[in-house]
């Protein structure tokens, strides 16, 4: 019994001095990071969730930059802090992200979230708040408009610059009556809207707009009535399994000679593989980062997507995604925004709207007061299948 | 041309209705129950033909084979290990019991599978046939033969077969079946595996045209039943004759109104068609009245 109680009283007791240690180690990093006055960078990705193959990359890609700055001796001086929070693909745990991130761990910059539907839930909560924040997601209502947005910025394309990257490919190689098949998910609608609203603009007539359901079986009756109005092009719209089944449809009602244009979803090598040989002479834009190798040398991106793709694959052992590469534009644009003006939430706003050539992986960025994107169509390159591989079009 | 281009295309669609409808009618035939996990027995047939093809490199016909047993043993896991236990509760009970099921089935084949869509080549490799202009797969033609071949057969085995005739015999009358000395929880396990060896059959069958990924199987599971009302509950030409109509209906309205309705217009006539005869194009409505379901 006595033997009993010593052996408790001694377990309080180094518990009691490892709880000592402990605490004493804690307190003194965090006072020695305080005495170096780190920056604090926020930021809320969808790491789990259905949107996990966007925010997986994504902080993968900000965990190796903010890494590679502190141990290169941080930011003038200062080491980074980055706190990360998962948002697991839900608005709702997004927007306390960020109410956290503001409140709790006052930040000085936030970025991400990884989806559209996020980020236009945090946004109003960052322009009350007044804290820069850049988003990672595609929706161009998430930057405007721009005067409710002043401290809201993202990096990733509208689905607009995809479709004018592709009409003014059209343009200038004479292609005028277009067919339009868009997928009636958030994704084609949107795709269709701004199918629609930017034909005029480029002087093409869209002859034939054809929907389909995101699990439909068989496109075969949408293409063979795109083929009697014997269009000069044709523009799908859709991502997964109805992407891969209009280019095979395509290829076996041979229509080769009515050139077939996709989405910027087509820019996975996966699409290649299920496609097989139907995918020879599909167009798509898609951003420089995801077909850095066949960059020219004379390309403002080459060397920055080149160094990102070789450190990012040499790393994580995976290919790149242009998700990983918005997250390297957003982290790179908070960094530079703290070197040169240092840790003012206002000041670092300013920075950014007035941030010119910025070179990242989705583009140059060239923002404004009314265009806090700053990206446009020329930062998309046109990409052709010719024999199972990816040629930048001519 | 363009005409005959619908027409195929509808009728690959209609296959595949069908080949879904038949799955539900073996069941509702032999157990007044409606197994809406029949979409996902699709689903699983695909996905499982791909895994037996690409990763284990099966020669394809054994690949069709052994996703066909496979999933034949899911369907007899599913009656042996959770309808039986189930066995006393209300048709309806177990109706939803099925759809808890396909849920489990989904989540599996994502955890399994992932989210991405997978294909599988053709059962005849070859450029698509070209008949007075329009262009006909050779996989078309392959899931049309199955579904065909799976009519006839099924027709036959019911009419003609000791087994058949023994499974219509317990959905009729469980007891007085029972009386005759027919084992009805076998013929009800029979129905089971049945049903899903032949949804795994289509499965493989629409694969290489259409790719398959996990949640493929409630859309296929949905047209499939609307097939198999259409028809007639518990008819095997009756779904045949249903899912082509709904397949060709479908098409006709892509191609000469609007892409954008496809679906409604589905819905529309089986609507339509329910209004005039609720017991479906070959349905008996002496005998729907004194069904359950």
């Amino acid at each position: 019994m006595r033997a009993k109680d010593y052996n408790r009283c001694s377990m309080c007791a180094s518990l009691f001095s490892l709880f000592a240690v402990v605490f004493l180690v804690f307190t003194g990093t965090v006072s020695l990071v305080l005495a170096a006055g780190a920056y604090k960078v926020g930021a809320v990705f969808s790491v789990t969730g259905v949107a996990s193959f966007l925010g997986e990359p994504e902080k993968k890609t900000v965990e190796m930059v903010v890494e590679k700055v502190n141990a290169s001796g941080g930011i003038n001086g200062h080491p980074v802090e980055l706190i990360l929070y998962d948002d697991e693909s839900d608005t709702t745990k997004a927007t306390l992200a960020v109410k956290r991130l503001i409140k709790k761990d006052n930040v000085l910059v936030i970025i991400g979230p990884t989806r559209s539907g996020e980020s236009l839930a945090v946004a109003p909560i960052a322009e009350k708040a007044k804290v820069p924040l850049i988003s990672c997601a595609a929706s161009y209502k998430i930057v405007t408009p721009v005067e409710k947005r002043r401290w809201v910025f993202k990096t990733a394309h509208s689905d607009g610059h995809a479709v004018e990257r592709i009409f003014e490919y059209m343009k200038n190689h004479g292609i005028k009556r277009v067919a339009i098949l868009t997928v009636s998910t958030g994704f084609g609608a949107s795709g269709r809207e701004q199918l629609l609203k930017y034909a005029p603009k480029y002087g093409i007539e869209i002859v034939a707009d054809e929907r389909y359901g995101p699990k439909d079986t068989d496109l075969t009756a949408q293409f063979t009535k795109v083929r009697s109005l014997n269009p000069d092009a044709i523009v799908n719209w859709s991502i997964g399994p109805t992407q891969i089944l209009s280019v095979k449809t395509w290829h076996n009602l041979g229509m080769n000679k009515i050139r077939l244009f996709q989405s910027h979803g087509f820019g996975s090598k996966k699409n290649l593989e299920l496609a097989g040989d139907a995918a020879n002479g599909v167009l798509f834009p898609i951003s420089p980062v995801i077909v850095a190798s066949l960059l020219p040398e004379s390309h403002p991106q080459k060397k920055t997507v080149m160094d990102y793709v070789r450190e990012y694959t040499s790393r994580y052992n995976e290919p790149v995604s242009s998700f990983g590469g918005h997250a390297w534009d957003a982290i790179q644009l908070a960094l530079s925004a703290l070197k040169e003006v240092g840790p003012d939430r206002t000041k670092i706003r300013d920075y950014l709207e007035n941030l010119k050539g910025f070179v990242g992986q989705s583009g140059v960025f060239n923002f404004s007061p009314n265009d806090h994107n700053g990206l446009s169509k020329k930062d998309l390159v046109m990409v052709e299948v010719v024999k199972g591989q990816w040629v930048l079009a001519q | 041309m363009d005409f005959i281009q619908y027409l195929f295309s509808g009728l690959t669609v209609g296959a595949i209705y069908a080949l879904v409808a038949l799955g539900y009618n073996i069941i509702y035939n032999v157990t007044e129950i409606i197994n809406f996990a029949q979409g996902e027995f699709v689903m699983l047939g695909g996905l499982l033909a791909v895994f037996y093809r690409e990763v284990l490199h099966f020669p394809l016909a054994f690949a069709f084979l052994a996703s066909v047993v496979t999933v034949g043993f899911v369907g007899y896991f599913f009656e042996r290990f959770v309808i039986r236990y189930a066995r006393e509760q209300a048709v309806l009970s177990l109706i939803i019991i099925t759809i808890a099921f396909s849920i489990v089935l989904k989540g599996s084949a994502m955890l399994f599978w992932g989210k991405d869509p997978y294909t599988l080549e053709p059962f005849t490799q070859g450029e698509p046939w070209i008949i007075f202009g329009a262009a006909l797969q050779r996989q078309s033609l392959w899931v049309f033969l199955t579904g065909t071949a799976i009519v006839v057969g099924l027709s036959l085995f019911f009419s003609r077969s000791y087994y058949g005739k023994a499974m219509c015999a317990c959905a009729d009358n469980p007891v007085a079946a029972r009386m005759v000395g027919i084992p009805v929880r076998k013929m009800i396990m029979l129905s089971f595996v049945l049903s899903a060896a032949i949804g795994a059959a289509g499965g493989v069958a629409i694969t290489p045209l259409s790719l398959m990924e996990y949640d493929r199987g409630a859309l296929l599971g949905l047209k499939g039943f609307g097939a198999a009302v259409l028809g007639g509950l518990g008819h095997f030409w009756g779904a045949l004759v249903a899912g082509l109509f709904l397949g060709i209906a479908e098409s006709m309205c892509a191609g000469y109104l609007s892409s954008g309705y496809k679906d409604a217009v589905a819905l529309v006539a089986l609507l339509l068609v329910l209004f005039v005869r609720p017991q479906g194009f070959f349905g008996n409505a002496e005998v729907g009245s004194i069904k359950r379901f």
